[in-house]
């Protein structure tokens, strides 16, 4: 069992629904409730990481990781360090295959919050930011929760962009995905059992948490 | 349910058609841009084609063991070969078709300029100026594991390894090493020389008593057809050998 490889993998699946959380939100709430030109369009673009392989956000992240870049040039500029083959790297990867788990439940949550919920609260004098912190989002919770957990699952889960653009560096890029298929690759059965177990019971766990949760919103509706 | 004609034209033209014999070959990625040549030449010979498929030979080994549909393997490690014998998958124990080299390489605008006996290396791991330095994984892959003998035995193995990127296999490593991301990298010769002509690479051949020989052997599976056999024979042929020796392999004596 790769622990640092464990850990890692939890971190960055932390880190990427941490990040997400508010992303989605904001996203979510502003698709579900707002129709602007090109709307369709922007939807489209966010689900495209549900259908292109892995592989398609590998490659262009390896040109913009790149050390001739200019977004990677820009990015050791802010930070003084470099994106390619780090944690960091993988994070924004991460961050951008996780959008359509995050914002799409997001999204229909917000989308079941009738009008005429918003309507009553804003004529009972509740300012737009109490509407929302008391009104909406204790009625989309189950949804945020939901695409909150599934997003960590799905990043657990992730493989091919990690092992294109990671590099395979101990504590630094090598997840769990990936320590597991090398274990297979050095024919390492034991090894490579322990841990697809470990992954195996830990995303079913995920998954019954969102599936109680949304079955949760919909008694509660 | 009435299918449009579209699906069913898209349906029958997916069906195999007839009994061309046209057999899956598995070859380590060292030969990625080695062996398309040798193929099309085949081809254009003898009328027959062949289908290559690349990838680490370790996957390779376990897929075969587990029944993929392959006829021929060329291995970068001749253990995988004499495993797959031993379990009775390969006709026989095969033949060695090539000997491969490993050298160091990085980018033209890499502070890292390769020398054969890592000098140069050396002191710049010393002087702070390498922060990625890639090779194939040695867990699996053997060249992964050549390099990390070389690495070893000119003294730089602890230096280099916090610094270390794993390719998943040698091809992956090299385009690593000199992508810019990292500042160099240990990969097979034959990656070097076709990269170097290609794109802005060095690269310095490493000295072949520094790993153990990658000693590169191919065999044929029990199910292998007549293509399979007779491709096995032209890659032991004067003109596959001339190939593979131009591309940067030592050849075993005929």
């Amino acid at each position: 069992m790769d622990w640092s490889a464990f850990a890692l993998s939890l971190e960055l699946a932390g880190w990427t629904a941490l990040l997400l959380g508010p992303i989605g939100i904001l996203a979510g709430r502003a698709l579900a409730w707002h129709r602007f030109r090109g709307q369709a369009l922007v939807e489209a673009l966010l689900a495209l990481p549900l259908v292109l392989p892995p592989t398609v956000l590998g490659f262009y992240l390896l040109l913009a990781f790149g050390a001739s870049s200019p977004f990677e040039r820009w990015y050791q500029w802010l930070t003084g360090r470099p994106l390619v083959f780090t944690f960091s790297g993988l994070v924004l990867a991460s961050l951008i295959i996780n959008l359509p788990f995050a914002i799409q439940p997001m999204q229909r949550a917000f989308e079941a919050i009738s009008t005429d919920v918003r309507d009553a609260a804003a004529c009972c004098g509740m300012r737009p930011w109490r509407i929302f912190t008391r009104v909406e989002l204790p009625l989309a919770w189950p949804g945020i929760a939901s695409a909150l957990v599934l997003t960590f699952a799905h990043t657990l889960g992730e493989f091919g962009v990690v092992l294109m653009v990671g590099g395979n560096i101990p504590g630094e890029t090598r997840t769990i995905a990936v320590a597991i298929y090398d274990r297979v690759q050095a024919f390492d059965d034991h090894g490579a059992g322990v841990m697809s177990a470990t992954l195996l019971g830990i995303s079913l766990v995920a998954i019954l948490m969102v599936y109680a949760t949304t079955g949760w919103r919909v008694r509660r509706l | 349910m009435r299918l449009p004609p579209l699906v069913i034209a898209l349906l029958l033209t997916a069906l195999p058609v007839g009994a061309t014999d046209v057999p899956n070959i598995a070859a380590a990625s060292d030969l990625q841009l080695v062996l398309p040549e040798i193929a099309s030449a085949f081809t254009r010979d003898t009328g027959a084609a062949v289908k290559l498929v690349f990838g680490s030979s370790g996957n390779f080994r376990r897929q075969i063991a587990e029944g993929a549909p392959f006829e021929l393997f060329l291995s970068a490690d001749e253990g995988y070969v004499r495993a797959l014998y031993d379990e009775g998958k390969a006709r026989d124990e095969g033949v060695l078709y090539a000997v491969g080299r490993i050298a160091v390489v990085s980018s033209i605008d890499s502070l890292l300029v390769p020398d054969a006996a890592l000098d140069h290396l050396a002191s710049a791991l010393a002087a702070g100026q390498v922060k990625r330095f890639a090779i194939a994984n040695p867990d699996h892959a053997p060249y992964g594991r050549a390099a990390q003998q070389a690495l070893t035995h000119a003294g730089l193995w602890d230096a280099v390894k916090p610094k270390l990127v794993l390719g998943e296999n040698v091809a992956q490593a090299a385009q690593f090493a000199t992508s810019g991301s990292a500042q160099g990298g240990i990969i097979s010769y034959a990656h070097a020389l076709a990269l170097a002509m290609r794109t802005r690479v060095r690269y310095a051949l490493i000295p072949a008593e520094w790993h153990a020989p990658l000693r590169q052997r191919m065999v044929l599976m029990k199910n292998a057809g007549t293509t399979a056999h007779a491709f096995y024979r032209y890659l032991q042929g004067d003109f596959a050998r001339a190939v593979l020796a131009r591309h940067g392999f030592a050849m075993p004596a005929p």
